[in-house]
């Protein structure tokens, strides 16, 4: 009797272990494809931050996760309603890599999120200021699982608790039919703007106890028709 | 006891990809939302922040104390005319349901403005443009420009309104507090119907 419970149990966990590789593994769900953005004839505003929490003016999140509040004594977003969220308030720049705005990131892990589906989905909004110019507002689902897969896990499985390399990928997945986010403008040359953006991750360190160490993002938006572009913008292009 | 292992097996993949599909990953805790109906239509409701208490971040050149301690705002000249705050967000029960920023841009290139976005995150994002002028020397009132998820297919005013804290005998109560009021409305075309369904906002 005890042999087949035993077989029983074993059976169990090399099945659970075998399900996880192939969700792991799961081809399907390691797409990264091509950003219709970044194919298209229209004209385009770039948007670049660093990712790194210690770069930015202000990063918190609940204060227990692996990444650490910045500064040291920001308050928390403790509180339940909260506790899955993070903000990034952070310098933005232009093409040529030039202080242009303050971006502000509020994250939150999204109920839509399946592993089976290779989901692991945050719902984000930007509320960015492009000073001397104006004010915008990007919405969008990003979904973090291929960056998890590539970078955070091999960064675990690393004796070294750490992961280095070269790392693109397009983060937004929606809301857009084309996997684009929604852009609102609010003042300045972008009252008015309805239009779509892309983010852009670009890593090249990641630590376990430190989380990004080297890591930029950027925000491709599509701006055609509505906002005179300047002579950064154009050489983005 | 091959038959055992077998049956084992299929069972604990069957089990995980089941609890893949049907267990949620993420489970965002909610507060009730406190929303009541306008007699001219629509639905306002009101927001809080207690000042000090809430805010989290104030970002502007050259503070003598900068909040939180430590904060390096940015040295550029560029940054001058702009502030900005960020604020965590309670309901009229005084429990905290979300985050804010508010920024006011100061400029001669454009119109000054102040800009809110409030993030609740069971619920949804919206952003919201004032002039910088109060309306009534009280009351600032803007309006919605965009919102996500449950806020997508609605419009209308926002207004915050500074409220000083007149109990004197409490040595802990806020300084006072930020009132942001919306009033908002539903609009119903197909495509916003379809888009709200879909999203499970209505």
């Amino acid at each position: 009797m005890i042999r087949y419970v035993a077989g029983l149990l074993s059976g169990i966990l090399l099945g659970v272990f075998a399900a996880a590789t192939l969700l792991y593994l799961n081809p399907l769900a390691s797409r990264n494809p091509l950003s219709p953005l970044s194919v298209t004839n229209n004209e385009i505003l770039s948007v670049g931050y660093s990712a790194v929490p210690t770069d930015s003016i202000v990063y918190t999140n609940d204060g227990e996760s692996r990444i650490k509040p910045h500064p040291e004594k920001v308050r928390e977003l403790w509180e339940a309603p909260i506790r899955r969220s993070e903000v990034l308030v952070t310098v933005v720049t232009d093409s040529r890599n030039n202080p242009a705005g303050i971006g502000i990131k509020f994250s939150s892990d999204s109920e839509k999120s399946r592993v089976i589906n290779g989901e692991a989905l945050v719902d984000s909004a930007w509320h960015i200021h492009l000073v001397e110019r104006g004010s915008l507002f990007v919405e969008q689902t990003e979904n973090h699982w291929n960056f998890l897969r590539q970078i955070v896990l091999p960064a675990y499985w690393s004796s070294a608790n750490h992961w280095k390399g070269l790392w693109n990928g397009n983060m937004t997945v929606g809301p857009g039919a084309l996997g684009t986010a929604a852009v609102s403008g609010g003042t300045g040359e972008f009252a008015g703007l309805e239009s779509e953006a892309v983010e852009a991750i670009n890593a090249s360190a990641y630590s376990v106890s430190q989380g990004p160490v080297a890591m930029d993002g950027r925000l491709t938006i599509d701006v055609t028709g509505d906002v005179e572009l300047t002579a950064v913008d154009v050489t983005e292009r | 006891m091959l038959k055992t292992l077998i049956f084992g097996f299929l069972l604990g993949i069957v089990g995980t990809v089941a609890a893949a599909w049907y267990v949620p990953v993420v489970d965002q805790y909610r507060e009730s939302s406190i929303i009541s109906v306008a007699p001219n239509g629509g639905n306002t409701e009101s927001f809080r922040i207690n000042i000090p208490t809430d805010r989290i971040m104030m970002g502007a050149p050259m503070q003598a104390e900068p909040l939180p301690p430590g904060l390096r705002w940015p040295t550029e000249e560029l940054f001058d005319g702009v502030r900005v705050e960020l604020f965590k967000v309670r309901n009229t029960r005084e429990t905290v349901i979300g985050i804010a920023s508010r920024m006011v841009a100061d400029s001669d290139a454009i119109e000054d403005s102040v800009e809110w976005v409030l993030h609740l995150p069971a619920r949804g994002t919206f952003y919201v443009t004032m002039p910088a002028q109060p309306a009534d020397d009280v009351r600032r009132v803007g309006s919605l420009r965009a919102g996500t998820r449950e806020f997508r297919p609605m419009q209308g005013e926002v207004s915050e309104r500074w409220v000083p804290n007149t109990d004197d005998d409490d040595p802990e109560a806020p300084d006072g507090h930020i009132e942001i009021v919306t009033s908002f409305v539903g609009t119903f075309s197909d495509d916003m119907t379809e888009t709200a369904l879909t999203e499970g906002a209505l």
